[in-house]
This record gives structure tokens, C-alpha cells and sequence, in this order.
């Protein structure tokens, strides 16, 4: 494997972008501040021989296990949901939440009752391995209404803060999972770009522990 | 359900057009033909296996396997590999002949993948087993077997990697002794390639720091023969070093065959641990994101079926092959006959002389002015070139017969 191949990254677009390049730019790799939809969704950097693609972050993992990107920064939200065949290589430590069952507080739950969520797999295997039976209702956002308007009586979602389900009256009852975005490597370009990989990775892995260590002294 | 329209097909299985079958054959009988010269002999074992035998011995996890019930109400499945038939009729067709056997195949395999998963349910496989024999040739063998099919059947570009399950299984043993269902947990994590889960876990563990380096130093194990003696850094159990040392030896036998540059060592490599037991690998061709090939070691397959005895194999990813490879290799010279309806004897002997003779032929009558006029274009458009009748290539243009005795 002589010479330097480009390394594909795909990087999701939105809210997790600007945590990621800000992570990519400690790291010294010059990647773009802005995720502008309007301009074309590939850019290169030549210095590092990387690529990046913008993608939806639920599609960056089905980028990656097809190969037409060779890495990738994904949710592990995404992750559980789309059990992908890639490798998990770093936690990057960014968009930091959790997976939680939310619900109004002080409800008795029915018999059988309704989950919505926009994880559907994560939330029906969940419920199945604490044996409960619940029916999952797939919802593609909003899902805090859920509850308010009689949907379902409990939904499983993404928690920051917390402030928009205090917003809506809703509390969190059970943390499943904690969340943040990690470092995904499909396989072959794991096993025939190691060495590319391996350096992305260690200069991501030291970049998020100065993060890391800077929030600590600064919290 | 509603019923299906009459052109849909269940998903996950497809129809391979001319084209298609074509470049298959090619990789095919390319495989193939490379075993042979290797001294492995084909066999066809049955679409159909019993659920109770070999669809309990295979690799191919319960779920995936299609089943289905036969008129007495056994249950059978569709093969969903070829190893665990073959270990079948080695415990008992070929149970008095001796050791070691050498046999290939080419079959399609079966496997029942999550609604809009969108992989195939129906795919082949060209493959090799090495029954009885436990050496590091054997081994070697074939993971060289393997580079040489698969140039054989025409994948330019490719590496393969190579490991072996007994190290991390001895290492676990070592650094965490009789404490299994944590090991589990942690060849389960390797097994997802979650990285970031195996190291949380190693975490959670509270080993003291060596061990726990140790430990995550596996997953940098990978690079050439150097790898061996880092590897005999992180652990001294006998488990370990036989596995090392037995990486070691099949490396130096791959630098006999001359194809050293072709593989690496990778330690991080993880088989499914219930069946394989030493060696294991995976081909990697570089334009592809799935690997081509994989096997390895799997001792323990042939005394479910009564007949202990060491074995190895592999099996390339024919129909992931066919993605890889460029389209057009050398195709048969195709003729096309044109005849006069009275010209009929003589076209169809000209037409099964060319045959004889290895070239693909069609034959068809003119009838009409219509088609004497394109006849007469053809031979002008296809003097020296290839020409395009009714949808298909021709290289080649013969017209029997004349136009004026039609006429008449």
C-alpha cells in the first residue's frame, strides 16, 4: 500500500457539523466552518488528502458500510438504530445527550402501551429485553406532542438539556443510553488505508481530550 | 399481502442477464480452473440440507437461515454456506477415503436478511476446503489458494489479511482467568467492530494498567511479521504463543509461495469464536467496500458429523467479485448467416461448420425486400467492424443465396 490514497469522510450536516469541525480544526485539519447547503456537497482538502461529503447524519453510516466513504462522525443514536456493518472507531466526545423514555409526569401506564419515536429498532429492542410489551409508533419529528395530544404515552428521544421537555411539561423518567458522536470506518478501507486512518484517528482521539480538559477548567 | 404483479420477484434474489452470466462464468470457471491446477476436485452437494444437521453446524446465525418445512413436516433449509455440507460428505460418502481431501465447489448460497436490508438473499460462492490436515501449510495453502483464485478470476487489485482466534481467546483468558461471561462481552464488542465499546468496557473492568494496555493494544495489532513479536509483549500463556507461533509459521510458508506482499498479519480480526479455531482471514479488493473472500480454521466442524479431523478453507465472494471486475474480456467471434429461404441447406452447413470450428453462430432467412435491403446495409456497415443486428453484436456477416433468384 505505497502512496497516499484521499481518505472519503463523511460529516454530518447540521447541528452535529459545527461540533465536528470545530473537534476537525483542533485537530489541524482546515475543514470548512459552514455546512451551506446551497454550495456543492464535496469538498476537498489537499495538505491532508481528505474529502469530506455532507450528508444526513441518519445516512452517514449507510456512507460508510458502503464504502463510498471511507470514515465518517455518526451519532451513536444512529448507530443503535441502523446497526450498520462499520467500525466504531473513537468517541469523539461531541453532541453529548442521551437516549431516554420520557413521559408526563405522574401517569399510570395502560396495559399495552404507546411508544413514539423516531428510533423505532432501538426503542422496540429496548422494551423487548426489559420485557415490556409496548406497540412503537414511528414519528419523523415532534415527537414531544406525542404525549401532549394523546399519541402515545411515552416517547423515547434525544435529551440535551432538557429545557424543551420541561417546556412541555414532560419528564424523563429512564436514561437508556448516553450519547455522543464517534469515529466510523468501513471495513475494507479500515484494513487498505490503516495507516491514514490510524493517524485521523490519533489526532481526533488527542484533540478530543484537550476538549475534554478544557471543559472541565472552564466548567 | 397483495398479490405480487406478474414480473415481481421476493426480495433479495435477482435474475442475471447475458451479460452478467458471462462475467460470472468467467470468474467462475476461473476459480475453478485454479483449484483444479492445485489438485482440488469439485463437488455438488443438494440446495436442500437438513435443519436438525447441517443448518444447526453452520456458521450462519438461526435467524438468517430460510426454512422451510418438508411434506412430512421436517424442517429444511436452503444452504446458507457450503463448509458444513461438505463436512456432511466428508463424514460420510467419502468416510473411507483418506486424509487429507482436497475439494472445491461453486454454489448459491441462501440467506435471509432483515426486510429492506436490500442485500442479496440468493448469492454464490466459489470456495476450498482442506480436510485433515493441521500444519501451517495447510494454512498457508490456502490463503495463497485464495490470492490465486482470486487473480484467476480476475481481481487485479487486492490484499488479504490474516489472524488467528486463539490469541485474543488466550489473552482474554490470561489478563481476565475463568471469568467468561466478560470475556464474552468483550469478543462480542470486537465482533461488532465497536471499538469505542470494547475499550468502555476494558474501562469498566478495573484491570490494573498493564493488563488493561495490554488489552487495548489488540486492537493496533496489525502490520507484517513484527506484529508476532509484539503480540508475545502482551501475553505468555500457552494459548498465546501457539497462536503466535503458529501466525509466524504461516507467514514464513506465504514468503515460500511468493506472495508475502499480497497479506498482512491482523490481529484484530475476529471470527465468529464458536466455529473457527485457529487461522482466519479476509481478501480485500480495493475498489470495494466488502470483502471478496473469507475463512479459516474450523476443527471442531467435522466431529459434529462423526468424523473428527482438522480442517481448513475458504470461500471468495463470487457475486461481490462481479462488481469488481471490468466487463468485456475476450468473447467468442460471433457470426450472423443470412440465407435465401432456397439457400437453406447450404447456410445451416456453413453455420454448423463454423461451430465445429468453436464460433458462436445464428442463422436467419430473408424474406422479403425489406430484408435483403437491410442485408445489403449490413454487409456494407460491417465490412471490417462490428455490426448491430436486430439488438445484437455480430462480428462477423455471411449472406447465402441471391437476391434476384427470390425475385423470380
Amino acid at each position: 500500500m505505497s502512496g497516499i490514497d484521499w481518505l472519503t469522510v463523511v460529516m454530518p450536516k447540521g447541528r452535529i457539523y459545527r461540533d465536528a469541525v470545530r473537534l476537525f480544526r483542533r485537530a489541524g485539519l482546515p475543514v470548512p466552518e459552514e455546512d451551506d447547503e446551497s454550495r456543492k456537497l464535496i469538498v476537498s482538502i489537499d495538505g491532508a488528502s481528505l474529502r469530506f461529503i455532507l450528508a444526513k447524519p441518519a445516512d452517514v453510516a449507510t456512507y460508510v458500510e458502503y464504502g463510498v466513504a471511507d470514515v465518517g462522525v455518526a451519532g451513536k443514536d444512529v448507530l443503535l438504530e441502523e446497526n450498520r456493518d462499520v467500525y466504531e472507531l473513537l468517541d469523539l466526545g461531541i453532541a453529548r445527550c442521551r437516549m431516554s423514555v420520557i413521559g408526563l409526569p405522574g401517569r399510570k401506564l395502560p396495559i399495552y402501551p404507546r411508544v413514539a419515536t423516531k428510533y423505532p429498532n432501538v426503542a422496540s429492542r429496548y422494551f423487548r429485553e426489559h420485557g415490556q410489551q409496548v406497540e412503537v409508533i414511528k414519528l419523523n419529528g415532534s415527537v414531544e406532542l406525542a404525549p401532549l395530544i394523546g399519541l402515545a404515552d411515552r416517547i423515547v428521544d434525544l435529551v440535551e438539556t432538557g429545557r424543551t421537555l420541561r417546556a412541555n411539561g414532560l419528564v424523563e423518567l429512564e436514561t437508556m443510553f448516553d450519547i455522543t458522536s464517534r469515529l466510523i470506518a468501513n471495513r475494507v478501507s479500515y484494513r487498505t488505508k490503516y495507516a491514514q486512518i490510524r493517524a485521523l484517528c490519533e489526532s481526533l482521539a488527542r484533540a478530543a481530550e484537550t476538549a475534554a480538559a478544557g471543559g472541565t477548567t472552564s466548567g | 399481502m397483495s398479490k405480487p404483479k406478474v414480473f415481481e420477484k421476493p426480495v433479495g434474489v435477482r435474475d442475471y442477464l447475458p451479460h452478467a452470466v458471462a462475467k460470472l462464468r468467467r470468474i467462475e470457471l476461473g476459480a475453478l480452473d485454479c483449484m483444479r491446477r492445485w489438485g482440488y476436485e469439485q463437488i455438488i452437494t443438494p440446495t436442500l440440507e437438513y435443519y436438525d444437521t447441517v443448518g444447526a453446524a453452520s456458521t450462519t446465525s438461526d435467524r438468517k437461515l430460510f426454512k422451510l418445512l418438508d411434506h412430512r413436516g421436517t424442517t429444511i433449509v436452503l444452504r446458507s454456506e457450503m463448509t458444513a455440507p461438505i463436512a456432511r460428505v466428508v463424514a460420510s460418502l467419502l468416510r473411507q477415503a483418506p486424509l487429507p481431501l482436497r475439494l472445491s465447489y461453486h454454489a448459491n448460497v441462501f440467506r435471509a436478511f432483515d426486510e429492506g436490508a436490500g442485500r442479496d438473499a440468493e448469492f454464490f460462492q466459489t470456495g476450498a476446503e482442506l480436510v485433515g490436515d493441521d500444519s501451517a501449510e495447510a494454512d498457508a495453502e490456502i490463503i495463497a489458494l485464495a490470492a490465486s483464485a482470486l487473480q484467476a478470476a480476475g481481481v487485479s487489485s487486492f490484499s488479504i489479511a490474516f489472524g488467528h482466534v486463539g490469541f485474543l481467546n488466550g489473552l482474554l483468558e490470561e489478563k481476565l482467568p475463568g471469568r467468561r461471561d466478560e470475556q464474552d462481552l468483550l469478543k462480542d464488542c470486537l465482533l461488532q467492530r465497536d471499538f469505542v465499546g470494547y475499550r468502555d468496557r476494558l474501562r469498566e473492568l478495573r484491570l490494573d494498567g498493564e493488563d488493561r494496555r495490554a488489552l487495548e493494544e489488540v486492537l493496533d495489532l496489525r502490520g507484517g511479521r513484527e506484529v508476532c513479536d509484539r503480540a508475545l509483549t502482551l501475553g505468555r500463556s500457552g494459548e498465546v504463543l501457539a497462536a503466535v507461533r503458529q501466525l509466524g509459521e504461516i507467514w514464513d510458508v506465504l514468503g515460500a509461495y511468493g506472495v508475502q506482499h499480497l497479506v498482512s498479519v491482523d490481529l484484530t480480526m475476529i471470527g465468529d469464536f464458536s466455529y473457527y479455531t485457529g487461522m482466519i482471514f479476509e481478501g480485500y479488493a480495493s475498489q470495494l467496500g466488502f470483502p471478496v473472500c473469507s475463512g479459516g480454521r474450523y476443527d471442531n466442524l467435522l466431529a459434529q458429523f462423526g468424523r473428527p479431523a482438522p480442517a481448513t478453507g475458504f470461500a471468495l465472494k463470487t457475486t461481490r467479485i462481479l462488481e469488481v471486475i471490468n466487463g468485456q474480456a475476450d468473447e467468442e467471434e460471433r457470426v450472423l448467416i443470412l440465407y435465401a429461404p432456397r439457400a437453406l441447406s447450404e447456410a445451416l452447413a456453413e453455420a454448423s461448420r463454423l461451430r465445429d470450428s468453436g464460433l458462436a453462430v445464428v442463422t436467419a432467412s430473408l424474406r422479403g425486400e425489406a430484408d435483403w435491403a437491410e442485408a445489403e446495409r449490413l454487409a456494407e456497415a460491417g465490412r471490417d467492424k462490428p455490426f448491430e443486428y436486430r439488438g445484437r453484436t455480430f462480428d462477423r456477416l455471411v449472406v447465402l443465396g441471391r437476391r434476384e433468384e427470390e425475385a423470380l
